[in-house]
């Protein structure tokens, strides 16, 4: 097993290379003085454009510029964003504990709202509950995130006035957290506000996530749902169910005690890809929200043609998908008994 | 004295033999609802000129003379064929921001100035149109791949599964918006950005249906005949792996308008003023908020452009769903 978790931490940056690879061959279909800008800080540097692809080998082969590309980036320069006017990885540095702070209020009842409502569908499997809950997935399937949102921000923000519609903090307690009277220790608006006692700015910080986290939920849930219901639906056809009931154990207890915890072992699978589609839904919940997210700032970088910004966000996601693939790998062998890697 | 009852004759059952589609729509009454949504929006694409008359350019493009409010049967047959981009550029009634309500002229209401009915019935030929071209690409490219991968096997299929592992790295939606941040956008960009992105998944699915197939008996039969290894692979494997990309097919038809709306939606799709449902709902981002004291004064920008692109997509994932559910051994 040791051996296995070895190989595969070895791996990780093998996938990096490729991913990163991809990201420099994915550059070449724009011409160089186009890249040229990712050089540069101001205006008045364009004006030497031959000059810079000169000195960056802009125009050599796909495997010289990934060579200084790999150089650069690995001593954390990953070039300056025009959208944000600061360097890629400054910019990705302050704008990631917001969509972190978002993706965590998402995760948390997406998967536990999504296994329950899957259990339940293939427990009652083709009676009426079975129905209501694939017609709830097949919806969620079917409206888009920025509708949705829209929706919810025309009836919840422009219509009740309820819940704020942009920004993750009011600006009462934006001042709080800028002259530090609430410590910023995490990053994460809800839990600095926790530990500095201030259930008012944790409430504020709470009321702007309730929105765009549902959005999220609404169109992540349908995959937890149809994967723990097709899984949930073969654990009960095995043997071993059949066994026990055989033996006469109340129903209740063969699905929560046998059933539901062999067939939630897949369902690291589905967490894992659960965190890829947030990402994704990041960009479109942020950018209609107006929350300071990484991926609001990728939006506003691709509508801009800023180039090292969205190239930026994509290494940060790659990266992200990568460690939580590897993470839910090396989870299983702990999980899953039967899982043993040579 | 016992009485015997003698059953009737019943003839032996005929064993099932309708095919997947008609297995589908047997007493499922989602699949149908799925099946008669899609035929709907296929109808209004094909009646777009008649639901939504041509206008200003479109209708010089067309030649239509001062008279004729639709086009006649020849210009008809011409425009399906080959529709004229003026006509898949939303008429302006007006340059006014400020929506209008849902009046004679502009039966669904206007935003910025472009009639929204305009919009969405023209929308749905942009919306076939483009997950149409998508899935065809797809679905020969990654088909090609797959089988290609799955009936050699060894180092051709390591390399062809690591590059669809590197595609699956990056969450698909961030590929595209790097891929039209780098192409700039457009249709013909949103188009091979899709394509580039979403070919890894019938590639896989093919694959692995192709492992398991090249090894049955009338693969090896056709070897034994002497067949030729890529007639065997096009004419015995391919036809029987295809089934389970089927149902992939129907589900991305559905998937493909919403991608394409969020990048309208984010300023990367569309040019401004193009007949696109995704144009229509970025428009509406604007006029969330009603004037003071009618919070739902703008109901209508919001609702029929969102409406029209869930439904489409409702559409196909309910008839994906069907077919999925059908095509599973397991339910068997």
């Amino acid at each position: 097993m040791l051996n296995f978790i070895i190989r595969r931490l070895l791996a990780l940056p093998l996938i990096m290379l490729a991913v990163t690879f991809l990201i420099v061959l994915v550059m070449q279909l724009i011409p160089p003085e186009q890249r040229a800008v990712a050089f540069t800080t101001n205006l008045q540097q364009l004006g030497r454009v031959q000059e810079i692809i000169k000195t960056n080998h802009l125009g050599g082969s796909v495997f010289e510029q990934y060579w200084l590309w790999l150089g650069q980036a690995l001593g954390g320069n990953l070039g300056f964003s025009r959208t944000s006017g600061q360097p890629v990885l400054a910019t990705l540095l302050a704008r990631f504990p917001a969509t972190l702070e978002l993706s965590l209020f998402t995760l948390v009842p997406l998967v536990w709202v999504g296994v329950w409502l899957g259990a339940q569908a293939a427990v009652h499997r083709n009676r009426a509950p079975d129905a209501v809950i694939r017609v709830i997935a097949v919806l969620g399937y079917s409206i888009p995130s920025f509708v949705l949102g829209i929706w919810l921000l025309v009836i919840f923000y422009g219509a009740l006035d309820w819940l704020p519609g942009t920004g993750n903090i009011s600006n009462d307690s934006a001042i709080l957290l800028m002259t530090g009277s609430v410590r910023r220790v995490t990053g994460l608006v809800t839990i600095d506000a926790l530990l500095g006692g201030r259930l008012d700015v944790f409430w504020d910080g709470l009321k702007h996530l309730i929105l765009p986290a549902f959005t999220l939920l609404v169109v992540g849930i349908p995959a937890l749902i149809k994967g723990t219901r097709a899984s949930m639906i073969e654990a009960l056809h095995s043997d071993y169910i059949r066994t026990v009931r055989a033996k006469g154990i109340a129903e209740k207890v063969v699905i929560r005690k046998h059933a539901r915890r062999n067939a939630l072992l897949p369902v690291a699978t589905l967490i894992s890809l659960s965190v890829s589609g947030l990402l994704q839904g990041a960009v479109l919940a942020e950018t209609l929200y107006g929350y300071p997210g990484v991926g609001a700032w990728a939006a506003q970088a691709a509508a801009a043609g800023d180039l090292p910004g969205v190239l930026g966000f994509a290494l940060l996601a790659a990266t992200i998908v990568a460690v939580v693939n590897l993470l839910t790998d090396l989870a299983y062998t702990v999980i899953d008994p039967r899982v043993r890697y040579a | 004295m016992s009485v015997v009852t003698s059953r009737p004759f019943q003839p032996i059952k005929k064993p099932a033999s309708r095919s997947v589609l008609a297995r589908t729509f047997r007493r499922n009454l989602p699949a149908r609802i799925g099946a008669a949504l899609i035929c709907l929006y296929l109808l209004v694409a094909l009646l777009a000129p008649v639901l939504a008359p041509p206008q200003g350019n479109c209708r010089r493009a067309l030649n239509l003379a001062e008279t004729q409010r639709i086009p006649g049967p020849t210009a008809y047959l011409r425009e399906l064929v080959a529709p004229p981009i003026e006509c898949l550029q939303m008429p302006r009634q007006g340059f006014a921001a400020q929506p209008k309500p849902p009046a004679g002229g502009t039966p669904l209401g206007s935003v910025n100035g472009y009639d929204i009915r305009y919009g969405l019935v023209w929308g749905a030929r942009t919306a076939f149109f483009l997950g149409i071209t998508v899935v065809a690409i797809t679905v020969t490219v990654g088909g090609l791949i797959g089988l290609a991968a799955g009936f050699s096997g060894g180092w051709l299929d390591n390399v062809l599964m690591r590059l669809t592992d590197v595609t699956f790295a990056f969450p698909g939606l961030i590929l595209v918006l790097v891929l039209v941040a780098a192409l700039g956008p457009g249709l013909q960009n949103i188009i091979i950005a899709l394509s580039l992105v979403s070919w890894a998944g019938p590639a896989r699915v093919l694959r692995s249906e192709v492992l398991r197939l090249r090894e049955l008996d009338f693969v090896a039969a056709a070897r034994g005949l002497g067949s030729e290894p890529v007639r065997i692979a096009l004419r015995h494997v391919l036809p029987n792996a295809l089934g389970p990309v089927f149902s992939i097919v129907v589900l991305e038809m559905g998937s493909l308008p919403i991608v394409a709306g969020a990048l309208s939606f984010l300023g990367l799709g569309t040019p401004l003023g193009f007949a696109d449902w995704g144009q229509l709902i970025a428009l509406a981002q604007k006029w969330i908020q009603g004037p003071p004291g009618e919070p739902f004064a703008y109901w209508y920008v919001t609702l029929f452009p969102g409406l029209c692109i869930a439904l489409y997509s409702l559409g196909w994932n309910l008839l994906g769903d069907a077919l999925g559910e059908q095509l599973d051994p397991r339910n068997r």
